[in-house]
């Protein structure tokens, strides 16, 4: 019981990481139904903006509280313009072309990506400051829970509050919710539905850079390639949830995270990935619809 | 000279001229009525005006200024608002969310948004009693004074409706009807896009009836309601207009 509780606690560390990257698939699939394979790349370049900032810039010396701002507050800004230049330039011109091509616009991002960043920081693994953050812990009874985990996972939830409360509790979040129904309804009730695109677009960046920096700062270790699965485990974690749908992404995001930690805990690493991918071809083919159905109308 | 002047608008879909020269006219006050059958052209001179569309030549204005390539949500802001045909609300939204995207354009104005809404929800006091409902669980009927409804939130000096009574029951349909001419009386130009020609002449002060995107009858309302050849084509018989 005590080992199955230990691996609970990682499972939900890294699922909440999952369910950062996962609602950026989400939130821009209900919007335009596109599935942006960039997603979990987005996510590698926040990690390495966060850790060029701590690591080259030397601000993990700074008082720490104001360290971390700065390693999650510019790689946010620094991929969603990113995401935003995406959109213009690989995205908007094909979004009234066919599913197709947009797909296999989407994948060529996220190669993009890679190779970007590859050029840029290399392709040797880099490392985290490893004491950024204290390391210690405490007990729960038998589980050993650390503070990095409490407060990585208190960070995600922070942000996916923030998020549901976006877009339940301001009228351009009701908008981004109109667009999932009707394009041209919404713009006859004054909705610049371009503009509202491009704010899904810097919120999905947003999240996957706060999710890459935090996987930095928990397995200190990066390299150009981690976004790849990253963002396929998060597309599972959106397609197990019932994409397009908020809720079922977080909830995705945490379920698939578990039965990586249940995996790798009981049975071993190696068969992580055999288990993650094969839920997502159980779904696509049993339930495409996910555990909690898609909330949008289904228009492709 | 009008508020809305619509001039000799051509409007294609691909190689298809849907329209070909439609001239119409709109002033406060008036209930102007939109006739003619399915596939006449009635829901694009709509959405064109809206600019959903973008006419190939032909001009509109509305206050004596061009809206032609004038994006659809910078209409809204300029006075036009239209309630769609299907009415296409916002069915996973409830009644409350649906009229603030009415008020997109003034959200930030809180106060009178909550104003507008109140005068919605005066309008059609069934909306106020089902504000926190999902719009998509409302009746035929509602759902219709919904999209009416939200339409109103940008107070329009120009109102489209697209067959706005479109499956209503008949007693219904009179009483959608008998609203929109109200919401003229209190001021707005309303353009009225109607199958149901009768009910709509019998509100309307002007009318137009187009066949193959072109204009084949215009005139005073009453006029049109005595006239043999609309009798025949849209008040029982089946010609058209144009081989009577
Ligand atoms: N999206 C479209 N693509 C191609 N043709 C269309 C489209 N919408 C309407 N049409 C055609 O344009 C003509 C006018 O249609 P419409 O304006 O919807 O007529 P109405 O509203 O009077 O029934 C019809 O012949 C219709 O088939
Ligand atoms: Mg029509």
């Amino acid at each position: 019981m005590g080992v199955f509780l230990q691996y609970t606690v990682i499972g939900l560390t890294v699922g909440s990481f999952y369910a950062l990257v996962a609602l950026g698939y989400t939130i821009v699939y209900g919007i335009i139904r596109l599935i942006n394979f960039a997603q979990g790349d987005l996510s590698m370049v926040g990690a390495f903006l966060g850790w060029t900032l701590l690591v080259s810039f030397g601000f993990e010396h700074l008082p720490i509280y104001i360290a971390l701002v700065i390693a999650f507050v510019i790689p946010m800004i620094g991929t969603a313009v990113i995401n935003i230049g995406i959109l213009q330039f690989a995205y908007k011109p094909l979004l009234r072309r066919s599913l197709l091509a947009i797909l296999i616009t989407a994948l060529g991002m996220s190669l993009l990506l890679q190779n970007a960043s590859e050029l840029i920081w290399g392709p040797a693994i880099q490392a985290y400051p490893p004491n950024l953050l204290p390391l210690s812990g405490f007990f729960i009874g038998p589980v050993h829970v650390t503070y990095v985990q409490i407060a990585l996972v208190i960070a995600s939830l922070l942000l996916m509050c923030g998020l549901v409360a976006f877009v339940q509790g301001t009228t351009m979040g009701t908008a981004m919710r109109a667009l999932a129904v009707d394009h041209d309804a919404a713009r006859l009730m004054g909705i610049n539905v371009d503009a509202v695109i491009r704010v899904a677009f810097v919120l999905g960046a947003m999240l996957a850079a706060a999710s890459g920096v935090m996987l930095g700062i928990y397995y200190v270790q990066i390299q150009f390639t981690m976004g790849f699965l990253l963002g396929l485990r998060a597309f599972t974690a959106a397609v197990l949830g019932g994409i397009g749908n908020i809720p079922g992404a977080m909830a995705g995001g945490l379920l698939i995270g578990l039965l990586e930690a249940y995996t790798t805990g009981y049975l071993s690493g190696t068969w992580e990935d055999v288990v993650v991918f094969g839920v997502l071809i159980t779904v696509l083919i049993v339930k495409p619809t996910g555990l909690f159905g898609e909330r949008v109308a289904e228009r492709m | 000279m009008a508020l809305l002047e619509v001039r000799d608008l051509h409007v294609f879909y691909g190689n298809i001229e849907a329209l070909k020269g439609i001239s119409l006219d709109a002033q406060p006050k008036q209930v102007v009525a939109i006739l003619g059958g399915n596939g006449a052209g009635k829901t694009t001179t709509l959405r064109t005006i809206s600019g959903l569309l973008r006419p190939r030549s032909g001009s509109i204005t509305c206050d004596g200024k061009s809206i032609v390539g004038v994006p659809a949500h910078v209409i809204v802001g300029l006075g036009l608002s239209q309630v769609p045909e299907g009415r296409r609300i916002f069915n996973i939204l409830n009644v409350e969310e649906n009229l603030s995207l009415g008020g997109y354009l003034m959200r930030s104005h809180r106060q009178l948004i909550k104003e507008r809404k109140a005068a919605v929800y005066e309008l059609f006091p069934r909306l106020a009693e089902r504000r926190g409902q999902l719009a998509g669980t409302l009746s035929g009927g509602e759902q219709q004074m919904l999209a009416i409804g939200r339409a109103l939130m940008s107070d329009p000096k120009v109102l489209m409706l697209d067959e706005p009574s479109l499956g209503l029951a008949p007693m219904l349909a009179r009483s959608v009807l008998k609203t929109v001419r109200r919401i003229a009386d209190r001021g707005a130009a309303v353009l009225l896009v109607e199958q149901n020609a009768r009910q709509a002449l019998a509100i309307a002060d002007y009318a137009y009836v187009i066949e193959v995107g072109r204009i084949a009858l215009e005139g005073e309302a009453a006029a049109l309601a005595s006239d043999e050849r609309v009798q025949k084509a849209y008040l029982g018989g089946f010609e058209s207009v144009g081989s009577a």
